[in-house]
């Protein structure tokens, strides 16, 4: 492990950028943090932290000038590799033929700088779903390749995080270049910097040669256990695929129901969350037609349309579709939980539906019986 | 040669573990019936005093439609019994049958089992068991087929 | 897999017109790439949409792709419009097909409901070609009406056939109509077959298939020689876009053909 002082941070952009390198990282715009090109060290939200709880979301300012002193916000990392919308080919008529076009796509070299422990466990989980199943999403791969990631370990917890229930965080385990721990002293602040690539190595060997000492590693270690222990929420993960299946009619899923609006949030700022829908268009002429891919969501009426309506009419059915995909199904679909637990869907729902407190709900009425 | 029906009566599934004497009783009131193809086989506003064990052949149940004629609600077949309405007032038949094809089929007394029935509850409860069984298969298929499930989609 | 993802450019042969909302299309392009009966092809008319529609025709046959369309909605109401030598947009196979090698030295129960006799068809042609590696061949039809009856002059040449059995009802019809009426699962407890040595295949209306294939367990089948095709919304057909699940499984990739143990449960409850 080796040291980047807080000084010489501005190194890694510029050592990213001689490489060729886009850095997408975190920055505050519309009062909140959210990712996107980055230039600069300056980009980056430093003294700014959030606070988070059910339904919301607020900046606030630190009385230090931590780079990475916050947790995650709305955005996540699938904007840049399962990307919101794509044309997958297009299509020309010459009278009665056919022509198909197909599109090959030449992604940007891109670095994300910040990338916390739950977000690893997303990429991975999405690269689960669209590369290791009987087919392989091409354009997802083809971005994915190119991606050059800089973990960074969480030294704060956030209000609504629970990875450490879903066994996702707070350290970093594998799927990264670097990964940094932020340690800030009363007048010093460095990163200790870990290369988990060939690549990742190259990049710190540009930027640090001063190892890491045992009290620096010690420094950062400890930090990390302070996020671990400030984390508020917890969700039972025991038996919880069995749980669900056997509860598919518990009355707690017409308590959410009664609150939840269908408006899809949660889906969108979810990190593994990869529905999509096709469209195909075509334009005035009617000689040229495309097919484009979008971010769809479980939520939508016309999701499961079928036969002339909908198999999930009910904002119920269609709740416990999202949460029992999310903690059951996906077990058997995909051989992991489909949460790890970074508590967006908790901060960016408007009416604060908390999917640990609803897993909690449904498993002590399980306890209890309700539904022998 | 006049064989008895009872041996037929007995290995028919409808009277299947019906206590001896009353096997005996019901052939009592047991006779042969036979249509041809096209045949009527009862009309509706008629009396019901029979009912039918069909043993070949086959039976449309139907209705007349003022504009679309006459509708056919299901077939029976073979081992199908036909005819419910001779054990409820008004002892009245609701629908039509005719023979599609040649068909035979053991006609029962049912006005004859009904006075027997009333007099000996015992018996009346083991033929009503087994009607409401009947009675129970076709209200499920008649559900199935008002569900219309091959309808058009729109 | 971008042959996948993209569709490839066929030429609509010839255009059968079965009922008076069903037709069927002859379609060549494929070469000799092949299917197993079960499977489905996404179609794609052009700037209109894109839907599953389950391979209908001969196995054997080579460079032959026929698929059944019924016409009830937008893209198959397009289709409806095409003529001979138009083209469509065609990718697949996907999906599993039916069991038909495990039915071997069984006897096989074929029941369909409306529309879902075309996927069953290449079956029967299977079975058919390959006689002696199955017992007692039963084909159960139901449908709406007479006029409804699919492949009828098909039905009509099996029947005939000494080593098949064939049996045929309505759910409504006029009294000119001298066969049965009545719903489907009627004809089970009817056929001819041995239900501990017997394989069965049903496809139509859900509601159709939960019935059937109650009335077949009530017959002596177990769970697991009972199969299904199932329907649900799909898009991609390649399970990327999460539209076709039911439960934990993808109708795409996991069926459209299950056996019954592996979807009884999530049949009966509702919304799923």
């Amino acid at each position: 492990m080796k040291i980047i002082e807080r000084s010489d941070f501005s190194l890694l952009f510029a050592v990213l950028k001689s490489k060729g390198f886009i850095i997408i990282g975190p920055t505050s715009r519309d009062g909140a943090i959210i990712y996107d090109d980055i230039q600069s060290v300056e980009d980056l939200p430093a003294g700014w932290s959030d606070e988070q709880d059910c339904g919301k979301y607020r900046l606030r300012r630190r009385n230090d000038e931590a780079l990475f002193g916050y947790a995650v916000g709305p955005h996540s990392w699938k904007k840049y590799l399962h990307v919101a919308e794509q044309r997958l080919w297009s299509a020309s008529k010459n009278g009665s033929d056919l022509e198909m076009h197909p599109d090959q796509i030449v992604p940007p070299k891109l670095a994300f700088l910040g990338v916390r422990s739950c977000e690893l466990h997303a990429i991975a989980i999405q690269d689960k779903v669209l590369l290791q199943g009987p087919y392989e999403d091409d354009f997802y791969s083809v971005r994915r390749k190119n991606i050059f990631i800089i973990a960074v370990n969480c030294t704060q917890a956030g209000g609504t995080c629970f990875c450490a229930s879903m066994k996702t965080g707070p350290r970093v385990s594998e799927g990264f270049d670097l990964a940094l721990t932020e340690v800030l002293e009363k007048d010093r602040h460095y990163f200790v910097v870990e290369a988990g690539t060939e690549n990742g190595k190259e990049v710190l060997a540009a930027i640090s040669k001063t190892e890491a000492t045992e009290k620096e590693k010690q420094e950062a270690s400890e930090a990390i256990d302070k996020a671990l222990q400030q984390m508020r929420r917890t969700l039972d993960t025991e038996g919880l695929k069995e749980l669900l299946y056997r509860n598919y009619d518990n009355p707690r899923w017409d308590h959410v129901a009664k609150r939840c609006l269908s408006c899809a949030n949660c889906t969108i700022v979810c990190p593994t969350c990869f529905c999509t829908t096709i469209e195909d268009v075509t334009d005035l002429s009617g000689n040229h037609a495309e097919r484009r891919q979008k971010w769809d969501s479980c939520f939508h009426m016309q999701f499961s349309y079928i036969h002339g309506g909908s198999v999930r009419a009910s904002a119920k059915s269609r709740y416990r579709q999202w949460m029992t995909h999310k903690l059951a199904t996906w077990q058997d679909q995909f051989g992991s939980s489909g949460c790890v637990g970074c508590g967006r869907c908790i901060t960016w729902c408007p009416v604060g539906i908390d999917i640990t407190e609803e897993a909690g709900a449904i498993r002590q009425s399980d306890k209890k019986g309700v539904m022998k | 040669m006049i064989t008895t029906l009872e041996p037929i009566l007995s290995g028919h599934p409808f009277f299947k573990g019906l206590p001896e004497p009353y096997l005996k009783l019901i052939t009592g009131c047991a006779s042969n019936a036979r249509f041809d193809a096209g045949q009527k086989v009862f009309q509706s506003g008629e009396q019901a005093n029979t009912f039918y064990i069909i043993r070949n052949g086959k039976v449309a149940v139907e209705i007349f439609v003022p504009g679309r004629g006459d509708v056919t609600i299901e077939t029976l077949a073979e081992g199908d019994v036909l005819g419910w309405s001779w054990l409820f007032p008004p002892y009245m038949w609701h629908f039509s049958a005719r023979a599609i094809d040649l068909t035979r089929a053991i006609a029962m007394d049912g006005k004859c089992l009904r006075t027997k029935c009333d007099s000996d509850p015992a018996l009346g409860y083991e033929l009503l068991k087994r009607i409401s069984s009947v009675l129970m298969q076709r209200l499920e298929a008649a559900n199935m087929q008002l569900l219309d499930v091959y309808g058009p989609r729109k | 897999m971008m042959d996948s993802g993209m569709p490839q450019s066929c030429r609509i042969d010839r255009i059968l017109r079965e009922t008076q909302d069903t037709f069927s299309l002859h379609l060549s392009g494929r070469g000799s790439e092949t299917f197993l009966p079960g499977q489905f092809n996404m179609l794609y008319v052009f700037g209109v949409g894109e839907i599953p529609l389950s391979i209908s025709g001969d196995p054997q046959q080579k460079d032959l792709t026929v698929h059944t369309v019924r016409n009830v909605g937008i893209v198959t109401g397009a289709l409806a419009g095409l003529r001979k030598g138009d083209c469509v947009g065609l990718r697949g196979p996907f999906g599993s097909g039916w069991p038909i090698d495990a039915a071997e030295g069984n006897d096989v129960v074929v029941i369909a409901g409306g529309i879902g006799l075309a996927p069953l068809r290449p079956v029967l042609y299977k079975l058919l070609a390959n006689r002696e590696k199955y017992g007692k061949v039963v084909l159960l039809y139901g449908t709406r009406s007479p006029e409804d009856i699919l492949f009828r002059k098909e039905l009509e040449s099996w029947r005939g056939r000494f080593d098949m059995e064939v049996d045929v009802t309505v759910d409504h019809a006029m009294a000119d109509w001298r066969g049965s009426v009545g719903v489907v699962t009627s004809l089970i407890p009817r056929a001819n077959f041995d239900a501990n040595n017997c394989i069965a295949m049903i496809c139509g209306p859900e509601v159709m298939m939960y019935f059937c294939a109650l009335e077949l367990l009530k017959c002596g089948l177990d769970a697991t020689e009972i199969y299904l095709s199932m329907e649900r919304n799909m898009k991609c057909a390649m399970g990327f876009c999460g539209h076709c699940q039911l439960g934990p499984k993808f109708i795409c990739k996991d069926g459209p053909v299950f056996s019954y143990d592996r979807i009884r449960d999530w049949l009966t409850k509702g919304e799923i």
